[in-house]
C-alpha cells in the first residue's frame, strides 16, 4: 500500500485543503507521498511540504504547463506516477481536485469516491449524498482507490522539522486540446467562503442589497466570509458565488451566523455541518431554529449593528 | 453544429429524502422525480446556442431506467430536437455512465457535449470529466459562460477564488454551473409537441462499453442529529455564549 496526495498551492503556500487531504491520507495507514506541480514556485512549495509530519516523499514536477493546473496537463503525469506504484490517490475536494481526479480515474479504468468525510478502512469510506441528508458507506472494489476529501471533515496536518526526501519527476507535455486564456481572481480581504472559519450569511430578511453591508461588517469583525441564501441571491441582494446550499457552496465553518434566513432544505444542506450555528430571525418558528445552537429572536436591523459593536 | 446534452433523472430538489428503515439506501419509491437542476441548465444552454444559430441540432441523452423517458420528454419540451435513452436497470456508476455516453458520442459525433456539473442525488461531480478523458477531448467544468470564437469553444469557469477562461478545440466537454443561465419553463403547446419528437431507446449492453462494478454501497444512514439549541434573549447574551460556552470567537 502507498498513497499519493495531490497538492494544491496558492501564492507559494499549500492550501488549507491540501493539509486536510494529507491528514486523510495518513489515516489510510500507508506510506504517504505528496505530488507538487507548478511553475517556478513548485520547488519552494515542495520544500515547505517536506517538513510535514508523516509524509515519506515529496515528488515535484516543475513546468509552465502546470501553472494553471489544467486537468488535461496534470492527468498524464498523475496517471503515469500512480499506475503500478500507488494504491490510493487523495486530493482535496476543491474545484481543482474535482476537476482533475475523475479524468485520472477514467484513464486508469477505476471508479472514484467524491467528497469523502470519513475513512473507515483502506477500502471503505463515508460520503454525504442527497445534499447531506444521508451518509453513504461505500466500498471501493478497484485496485487503485481515488478519493477527494471534504477538507472540513479532517484536521490539518502539522509540520515538524524532520525533512523528508524531495524528488523531481518528469514534467510531461502540454495538451493540445485546451488552452488557458485568462483568469479573474476575486480580490477580497475576506477568507474564501468554502474554507472560512466563520461565515455570516444573509437571507431574504435582509430586504435589500444595501443592507448586506450589515452582514459584511459583522463578518469583518469576526474575520469571516459572507454567504447568502438562494432567496437573497435570486432577489439580487448578493452575487451568486456567495450562495450557500445544495446548489451553491457547502460550508462547515466553526461558526455560521444565519441572519434573516428561514432555513429551507436547500440552504440547510449547505451549512448544517457547521460546528456552531447562530440564527437571528424575527420568526421564532422558522425551520432554522431546528438546527441553530443559539437562536436570537430579534429584528436583524437592530441586532446586527449591535452585534458588530459588541464584538 | 451538433450539441449533445447528457441529462439525469434525479430526485426533485424540493423533496426531503428519507433513509430506508433497513439502512440499505434512501427511499425513492413514490418520491417525486425531476430533471436534475444542473442538467436543466445544460439543456437551456444548448437551446440558447441553437437560438443564436450556433447549434443546428440539440440531442439529449440519458442513461438509466425506462422511467427516464419522462425527463427526456421534458428536455424535448424545452426545445431539444431528439432524445436517446441508453436503458439499463444497473446502478448508475459514473465511470459506467461515462463509458456508455462515450459510445453514444462516437456514433453521434457532436461538436459540443454539455453536462450538469453534478447530479443532486449522488453528488459525484465526475461524469463529464470522465467522458472528456475517454473521448480524448478538452474539458471546461463549472461553466458560467460559453461562447464560440475562431473555431474554439471559449468557456469561463468558476473556480475557487474567482474565475478562469479556457479555449477548447472541437469537440469539447463542458459541465454547467448554476450561474450559466436561468432555465425556461416548458409551455403547454411545447409539451404537446414534444410527444411527437423522436425518442430512441437503446439497450445499454448493445453498446459494447465493457462496464464493471467499481464501488459497492454498503449502507446509508441519516446524518447525525444536532443537539437542540437554546434561545438567547439579547445580543450580549449571544456574544457571551459564543465566547465562553462555544468558544468560537
Amino acid at each position: 500500500m502507498r498513497t499519493l496526495v495531490i497538492a494544491e498551492h496558492v501564492a507559494g503556500q499549500l492550501t488549507a485543503g491540501t493539509w486536510s487531504a494529507i491528514t486523510a491520507a495518513i489515516e489510510l495507514g500507508a506510506e504517504t507521498d505528496l505530488l507538487v506541480t507548478g511553475g517556478a514556485d513548485a520547488p519552494a512549495v515542495a520544500e515547505q511540504a517536506a517538513l510535514t509530519l508523516g509524509l515519506h516523499r515529496i515528488l515535484f514536477a516543475q513546468g509552465t504547463i502546470f501553472e494553471k493546473a489544467l486537468a488535461e496537463n496534470v492527468q498524464p503525469l498523475i496517471t503515469s506516477l500512480v499506475a503500478d506504484r500507488y494504491t490510493h490517490v487523495v486530493a482535496d475536494a476543491s474545484s481543482m481536485g474535482r476537476n482533475v481526479l475523475p479524468r485520472v480515474a477514467a484513464s486508469l479504468d477505476v471508479g472514484m469516491l467524491s467528497d469523502v468525510i470519513r475513512v473507515v478502512s483502506a477500502d471503505t469510506f463515508q460520503r454525504p449524498i442527497y445534499a447531506g441528508n444521508a451518509i453513504a458507506t461505500v466500498q471501493s472494489l478497484d485496485p487503485i482507490k481515488l478519493l477527494t476529501v471534504r477538507a472540513s471533515a479532517f484536521a490539518q496536518a502539522s509540520s515538524q522539522h524532520n525533512r523528508c526526501e524531495v524528488i523531481a519527476v518528469d514534467s510531461g507535455q502540454s495538451a493540445s486540446n485546451t488552452r488557458f486564456v485568462s483568469e479573474q481572481l476575486t480580490v477580497s480581504e475576506r477568507p474564501d467562503l468554502s474554507s472560512a472559519r466563520v461565515v455570516v450569511s444573509g437571507g431574504r430578511g435582509m430586504q435589500s442589497k444595501e443592507s448586506f453591508a450589515l452582514i459584511e461588517r459583522v463578518a469583518d469583525k469576526l474575520g469571516g466570509a459572507v454567504g447568502a441564501s438562494r432567496a437573497a441571491v435570486d432577489a439580487g441582494f448578493a452575487p451568486n458565488d456567495l450562495q450557500v446550499g445544495q446548489t451553491g457552496k457547502i460550508v462547515a465553518p466553526d461558526l455560521y451566523i444565519a441572519a434573516g434566513i428561514s432555513g429551507a432544505i436547500q440552504h440547510l444542506a449547505g451549512m448544517s455541518g457547521s460546528k456552531v450555528i447562530v440564527a437571528i430571525n424575527q420568526d421564532a418558528e422558522a425551520p432554522i431554529a431546528q438546527v441553530a445552537d443559539y437562536m436570537l429572536v430579534a429584528d436583524l436591523f437592530e441586532a446586527l449593528p449591535e452585534l458588530e459593536t459588541a464584538l | 453544429m451538433k450539441v449533445l446534452v447528457a441529462v439525469k433523472r434525479a430526485i426533485d430538489p424540493n423533496v426531503k429524502v428519507r433513509v430506508k428503515a433497513d439502512g440499505s439506501d434512501v427511499e425513492l419509491n413514490g418520491v417525486k422525480m425531476a430533471l436534475n437542476p444542473f442538467c436543466e441548465i445544460a439543456v437551456e444552454e444548448a437551446i440558447r446556442l441553437k437560438e443564436k444559430g450556433l447549434a443546428s441540432e440539440v440531442v439529449v441523452v440519458s442513461v438509466g431506467s425506462s422511467a427516464a423517458q419522462e425527463q427526456l420528454r421534458t428536455a424535448l419540451a424545452l426545445g431539444a430536437d431528439r432524445a436517446l435513452l441508453v436503458e439499463t436497470s444497473a446502478v448508475l456508476e459514473p465511470l459506467n455512465v461515462a463509458k456508455y455516453l462515450s459510445k453514444v458520442i462516437d456514433n453521434e459525433k457532436p461538436q459540443l457535449i454539455l453536462f450538469g456539473k453534478q447530479a443532486i442525488d449522488q453528488e459525484n461531480n465526475q461524469v463529464g470529466q470522465m467522458v472528456a478523458q475517454l473521448i480524448g477531448s478538452g474539458q471546461a467544468t463549472y461553466a458560467s459562460s460559453i461562447s464560440y470564437i475562431e473555431d474554439q469553444w471559449v468557456v469561463e469557469r468558476e473556480v475557487d477564488g474567482g474565475s478562469q477562461t479556457l479555449a477548447l478545440s472541437v469537440p469539447a466537454v463542458v459541465t454547467c454551473d448554476l450561474r450559466l443561465n436561468e432555465p425556461r419553463y416548458a409551455s403547454l403547446p411545447n409539451i404537446m409537441k414534444a410527444k411527437k419528437k423522436p425518442l430512441e431507446v437503446v439497450a445499454a449492453d448493445t453498446l459494447g462499453a465493457g462496464v464493471k462494478e467499481h464501488v459497492r454501497l454498503l449502507g446509508v444512514a441519516p446524518p447525525a442529529v444536532r443537539k437542540a439549541g437554546i434561545k438567547v434573549g439579547s445580543v450580549s447574551e449571544l456574544v457571551d455564549k459564543l465566547k465562553n460556552v462555544a468558544g468560537v470567537i
